[in-house]
């Protein structure tokens, strides 16, 4: 019975909490860009004349309607992959995402050999 | 004068260390049991010497010596007592003087505290031990000597970087060398074992208590780190996945797990070529992660001096570490087979390595792959916080769940009895979520599983809390350490999702609004100090919504020895929020840049990792009541 | 097999402290001179003197064009100046200076004092435009040909060997 109730509400709750906004977050992207005047900061950190002068051309862009990616592709073309903290998904970087997954499930694959030992004796 | 004494002192302690080699290998051939007492001797005086080394330091510092480069560089006659003092390891040469010293003492107290443990054991975990020290003896010496003089000497020192001068600062040193130079002695021991063929179940006892010395005082050691980032790089975070953080952090993640395989080896003499591996590489990442932080290879925001010769050093030090330690440990490699039940404790002590090998792995790969990347192809790339919270975070939540059904699994073979209730505790915490996702109003996936799954670990780790007070035999400290952990990954979850940001540029006298908020910019005003000027704001903070009124003070000052400009944080905290301020000046400009934060349950996070490692020390004191 | 492995194993901590090495002697300080062979994809900015935007057309006039960004309040633009002066007199090569986040009136006393080498002047009083010029810092300065191709970039003050560089590669087309 109890379960039941529980369980009536998390469906209740689910339908209720679900207004996700998908407009572009903007002090998301100012962290995700590298101030290339100082020291491993975001421009969101920094107060540097670069971040200033860039979250200004970000506004604007993100006024204009530019997604979050064609923002980052844009800075990427004018400063290098050096300005983003995520290295975009292509080419030789694609290995470097799917690698800890890949020694995620190479660790699972060892585990499961232990296991399977035991079967054979 | 102290210059000549210090070097005096570390001549000595190289000498030491060769000696109690040279006693040792001695020591081995003879047939007695019992060690020679001229080697406990010998190391109560290397033990003493460098601690007076140290000391000769400190005093240098504290009467402004500058005919030491160390103090010239790194001091300045007007500078506090305090600050002072914790600028002797605040800087490179002394930090590791540091170094020598908690390699030394625990060289020492691990000889006298197993004396239960095979001669042969003890003497060559000394031997190794003492190769360490003679390694970092030799670097200060040749390379980065604290005692270093100069002539003509200096008048006035060049004074310490003044984002260096906080009390966080100060003991975020010790305690981080505790950790993971305390990691030396079972590296040590690891070697000394593979080397003896001392195995099993009595080494794991032999260096559990000194595994969670290292592991509860490097959790604190992060801890402070972070604390000091987040109230004086003022961008009001407590993690910013720099690479010298992570580089910090390697080492805490295989500690941990091998806080957590050593169990399994001491009740159930299995794992044993696993333990060692981790032994081996922890010691081995914390001297990887020196090299990284101090020979400047890496683009930080905490790089404050970097030198490649002493990189060069460094790295040939690891590089003799590592291949030494592979070559013994391939030497004495046996496969061997183990036979482990899919449903048993066994399994989810390894589940937690796993996992403790992917975070390494990834943590690894995001401070590897710009370098390496730079160094065989000339690309630069950045890699940041999006990528970690990307990769990790996902798993995060199903490692919770094991952590949450993992302890209450029985040895060798398991049946789950509880399985109602732990269901029931699932649905109350999703409950519990969607409570507070409906309160605040907002949605997103992964938090919900983030809070969901740390929810799930605290309901049932306070359920085994209140169980274990009515049991006698119980495991409090696992319980405490566990559910902290819960209430760390829940509050960095809340924390991440309900903070209120805003960036906005003011002028004096100027009001801005923004949601139900209004901040007024009220005064500025100039104060001298005696090693700095200030530019004190005042803003008000009104909460329309609440009808709150709060008083903020950022601070821009301007140091003069060295000449620096930073920029100080105004923070009001209590146990629901943090109201975080800074203010910097937009040159050319009256403007002021002002960037506000509202962030919930700071306090709980830093509350969160003391208990962690607090749950470390308990189980030590346990473990030496018992001894 | 178990000997592959620990060669594997060998290996790669072969490789690490490798290329641990070869990163001792590098650069971790990150610039842009590198981005060069990439178009512009057009000129765009306002002028200093008038209310109207300088274009494309400005590459008209000649095969090479050297962008500058400065301010009055620059000094290692100062340093640099001479050089500029130099330049000017250059067949092949226009010069536009990009004035940056400055007041007019400092501006036009900076050229009034030290010579205007520059063939067009322009103006980005919020910086916005840098953005579009990959310029991170001032004075930084890059050399186009009348493709819109950047050929060099220049960070920093342009110094005399700056100087010979630009004219052997206007020279030799």
């Amino acid at each position: 019975m109890k379960f039941k109730l529980l369980t009536l509400l998390i469906v209740f709750f689910l339908f209720e909490v679900h207004a996700s906004s998908s407009n572009v977050e903007q002090n998301q992207i100012f962290k995700n860009i590298r101030c290339l005047v100082c020291q491993g900061q975001s421009i969101a950190d920094s107060n540097s004349d670069f971040a200033q002068t860039i979250k200004l051309v970000i506004k604007d862009k993100i006024k204009e309607g530019k997604t979050e990616k064609e923002i980052y592709n844009f800075l990427i073309e004018k400063y290098g992959q050096w300005i983003v903290y995520k290295p975009p998904m292509n080419g030789s970087n694609f290995l470097f995402w799917l690698f800890p997954y890949l020694i995620f499930i190479a660790g699972g694959v060892v585990i499961i050999m232990f296991f399977k030992k035991k079967e054979n004796n | 004068m102290l210059s000549n004494l210090g070097n005096l002192l570390l001549f000595l302690n190289t000498f030491l260390g060769i000696t109690i080699i040279y006693y040792s290998f001695e020591n081995l051939k003879s047939s007695k049991s019992s060690l020679s007492s001229k080697i406990y001797k010998y190391s109560l005086i290397q033990s003493t010497s460098i601690i007076i080394c140290f000391f000769t330091l400190v005093g240098a510092f504290i009467i402004s010596d500058f005919s030491l480069v160390s103090v010239y560089q790194n001091s300045h006659s007007l500078k506090p007592i305090f600050y002072k003092i914790s600028g002797t390891w605040g800087n490179h040469e002394g930090s590791l003087l540091l170094w020598v010293i908690i390699l030394t003492i625990f060289s020492f107290l691990f000889l006298i505290f197993n004396k239960s443990h095979p001669k042969k054991f003890r003497l060559y975990t000394l031997i190794f031990q003492n190769f360490l020290i003679l390694g970092f003896l030799f670097f200060i010496l040749f390379n980065s000597n604290p005692f270093e003089n100069l002539t003509p000497i200096p008048l006035e020192g060049l004074g310490l970087n003044p984002i260096l001068q906080d009390p966080a600062l100060a003991i975020h040193p010790p305690l981080l060398y505790i950790g993971f130079v305390g990691s030396s002695i079972y590296f040590s021991a690891a070697m000394a074992s593979l080397v003896t063929n001392y195995s099993e179940s009595s080494f794991a006892s032999s260096i559990k208590n000194w595994v969670l010395i290292s592991w509860s005082f490097q959790t604190l050691g992060i801890l402070v780190g972070s604390i000091w980032a987040y109230y004086e790089l003022g961008w009001g975070g407590f993690w910013f996945w720099d690479p010298v953080e992570n580089a910090s952090l390697l080492p805490w993640f295989s500690m941990t797990a091998l806080v957590h395989s050593l169990i399994v080896l001491e009740k159930r003499n299995i794992l044993y070529f696993w333990v060692i591996i981790l032994c081996l590489l922890t010691f081995i990442l914390s001297v990887m992660g020196t090299f990284l932080v101090r020979s400047g290879i890496l683009n930080s925001v905490h790089t404050f001096a970097s030198d490649p010769s002493r990189g060069v050093y460094i790295l040939i030090f690891l590089s003799f570490m590592i291949f030494g330690s592979l070559f013994i440990l391939f030497r004495k490699y046996e496969n061997k087979k183990y036979f482990i039940n899919p449903n048993s404790k066994e399994t989810f002590v390894l589940v937690n390595n796993w996992f403790m090998m992917f975070y390494l792995v990834t943590v690894m790969l995001g401070i590897f792959y710009p370098i390496f990347l730079d160094a065989l192809t000339n690309n630069k790339i950045s890699v940041g916080p999006p990528f970690y919270n990307t990769v990790i975070f996902p798993l995060v939540i199903i490692f919770l769940f094991f952590m949450t059904i993992g302890p209450q699994a029985k040895w060798i073979k398991n049946r789950f009895e509880n399985i109602k209730i732990l269901i029931f505790i699932l649905l109350a915490a999703i409950l519990i979520n969607f409570t507070i996702f409906y309160i605040f109003k907002r949605y997103s996936i992964l938090s919900n599983l983030l809070v969901i799954s740390s929810l799930f670990l605290i309901i049932s780790s306070l359920i085994d809390f209140t169980q274990s007070l009515k049991k006698s035999k119980t495991d409090l400290a696992r319980i405490i350490s566990h559910l902290s952990f819960g209430l760390l990954v829940l509050f960095i979850g809340l924390n991440h999702h309900f903070a209120i940001e805003k960036d906005f540029n003011i002028k004096l006298g100027e009001t801005k609004n923004f949601k139900n908020y209004q901040i007024k910019f009220q005064e500025l005003e100039l104060k001298d100090y005696s090693n700095y000027k200030a530019v004190i704001g005042k803003l008000k903070i009104n909460d329309l919504k609440k009808n709150q009124e709060k008083i903020l003070t950022p601070e821009i000052r301007i140091y003069n020895n060295p000449q620096t400009l930073t920029y100080e944080a105004a923070i009001k905290s209590n146990l629901i929020e943090d109201y975080y301020l800074t203010m910097s000046n937009i040159d050319r400009s009256e403007y002021y840049n002002i960037k506000f934060q509202k962030k919930p349950f700071m306090m709980w996070i830093w509350i969160s990792v003391t208990m962690i490692s607090f749950g470390g020390f308990l189980r030590l004191f346990k473990n030496a009541k018992n001894y | 097999m178990q000997k592959t492995i620990k060669l594997i194993i060998v290996g790669i901590f072969i490789l690490i402290v490798g290329v641990f090495y070869l990163s001792l002697n590098k650069n971790s300080n990150y610039d842009t001179r590198n981005l060069v062979g990439k178009k512009l994809s057009e000129i765009h900015i306002e002028s200093f003197y008038e209310d109207k935007y300088l274009t494309n057309d400005i590459l008209k006039k000649n095969n090479f064009l050297l962008i500058n960004f400065w301010a009055s309040w620059c000094s290692p633009c100062r340093t640099e100046h001479p050089i500029l002066m130099k330049l000017n007199r250059e067949k092949n090569l226009s010069i536009i200076g990009v004035n940056f986040k400055d007041k007019k009136s400092n501006a036009n006393l900076f050229l009034k004092n030290l010579g205007n080498p520059y063939d067009f002047l322009a103006k980005d009083e919020l910086g916005k435009h840098s953005i579009n010029f990959g310029i991170y810092g001032i004075p930084e300065s890059i050399l186009i040909n009348n493709d819109l191709l950047i050929l060099k970039k220049f960070v920093g003050p342009l110094s005399t060997a700056d100087y010979k560089e630009i004219k052997s590669i206007i020279i030799k087309k």
